[in-house]
């Protein structure tokens, strides 16, 4: 079996792969059944689909909302241009990285020119459409209610892209007109399977890459040692879900944040340092020591960045292993354009 | 010196329309600048002045103030290439 992260985001050629016919050639093009029911079975599970397709970008598109299709895809790529530059401006668009992303198609032209000019992608041959749901990478061990909605998630995203390319003006006042609310809260079971999920999903903004077993973040609800806190984030285009992660071990006056996670489609939010200051504060009152663990993964110099100027020194070394320790005197403001909510502590006793 | 803090003063506004920095004030201050922001800011130095910003340079003190880009960017370009 591969190690392969699971893919993320399907992209479809349309002739003769999603539909059975050219378009162009003027064929009574119809969707191929198989390739419907792997459409929504991955969306489902929260697999997110996408196009790259040659053809006239109006009629093509006419063709699926005809088929009852269209709202499928995120970020269709119709045109002219190779497949591989389509590929990687989907992945620039969803923000995910291209080694997330497969690419399904009857032309060995096609497959080859994209498995030429980006080895990471997992190219499919059309014949294999139906097999797609039961390969191990398009396979989640749970299907969450954030993974389920994963696409309208993204759908709301676009819509906000698209008034945030529009907007005039800074981009703070942006970010104002968006009526963001955080909310931050300890994990209770519920959560359990989402926190998993974002942990194995989740490579950029992430401290240290740790990954957690549900048995093992099951554990760290009831135990004195550990904090596990989850954040979600909405704004006037919907929610964003569950995007935020941290896990903190206490040892006696030392806190230590073991992991630290925001998901790529907060990035520009501003809502990380909420997360940090809100730890900051919780270790202040419980007169400890904060510090946080970070492991340069190559893709996550962003994290850096954040311990950095949300104001950790650098405590310790380890290897690859960087101890950070916290400021504790001066908790800066959170930014007031988000409305930050903190529901009443579960006592944990 | 001044290119340097006239391209970062650019670049603040870009951020926060309303508010016009002095040099030495801080840029964190309001809470705002998030990691998003420092990271374009240290694109959009290394692009404009051709220069490397390494992990060792991601100090806040480097960049809090528009002061402070503009010492960093100098001392960072007095380094001849190759060395």
């Amino acid at each position: 079996m591969s190690d392969r992260k699971p893919v993320k985001c399907l992209v479809w050629d349309l002739d003769n792969t999603l539909w059975d016919g050219v378009l162009l050639e003027g064929d009574d093009v119809r969707p191929f059944p198989q390739a419907v029911a792997t459409l929504k079975a991955l969306d489902e599970r929260g697999v997110l689909h996408s196009i790259a397709s040659r053809n006239e970008p109006e009629p093509t598109l006419a063709k699926l909302r005809e088929f009852g299709l269209e709202e499928y895809f995120l970020y269709p790529q119709i045109g002219w241009q190779p497949k591989s530059a389509s590929l990687k401006a989907i992945a620039a668009d969803i923000n995910i990285g291209v080694d997330a992303l497969a690419f399904v198609d009857d032309q060995p032209y096609e497959r080859e020119e994209v498995a030429f000019s980006l080895p990471e992608v997992l190219v499919l041959d059309a014949v294999q459409v139906a097999d797609i749901p039961g390969m191990p990478e398009f396979t989640q061990r749970f299907v969450t209610a954030d993974s389920r909605r994963r696409r309208q998630m993204y759908q709301a995203d676009q819509h906000r892209k698209t008034a945030e390319a529009d907007f005039e003006g800074a981009q703070e006042a942006f970010l104002r007109s968006l009526d963001m609310r955080f909310t931050i809260k300890e994990a209770v079971r519920d959560d359990l399977q989402r926190a998993e999920e974002l942990t194995l999903r989740t490579n950029q903004l992430n401290t240290t890459g740790y990954t957690y077993s549900y048995a093992e973040l099951e554990s760290f609800l009831d135990s004195d040692r550990h904090l596990l806190l989850t954040a979600a984030l909405e704004d006037r285009y919907g929610p964003y879900g569950t995007i935020g992660l941290a896990l903190i071990e206490k040892s006696g006056t030392d806190w230590t944040i073991k992991l630290l996670l925001m998901s790529c489609r907060v990035m520009s939010r501003g809502v990380g340092t909420i997360l940090i200051n809100h730890i900051k504060r919780l270790a202040r009152d419980a007169g400890a020591r904060l510090l946080g663990e970070f492991v340069q993964t190559g893709r996550n110099r962003q994290m850096l960045i954040t311990y950095k100027f949300n104001r950790f020194t650098e405590a310790e070394r380890r290897g690859d292993l960087v101890l950070f320790q916290a400021d504790l005197e001066a908790i800066p403001p959170d930014p007031d354009h988000v409305q930050v909510i903190i529901p009443m502590r579960s006592s944990k006793s | 010196m001044e290119t340097v803090k006239a391209k970062v003063r650019e670049f603040l506004r870009g951020y926060i329309a309303d508010h016009e920095f002095a040099d030495d004030e801080d840029i964190f201050a309001s809470g705002y600048a998030n990691s998003l922001f420092v990271m374009q800011l240290i694109y959009m130095v290394e692009r404009e002045f051709q220069i490397t910003v390494g992990d060792e340079d991601l100090e806040f003190d480097n960049f809090r103030s528009i002061d402070a880009v503009a010492r960093l960017v100098t001392a960072k370009s007095a380094v001849p290439a190759g060395t």
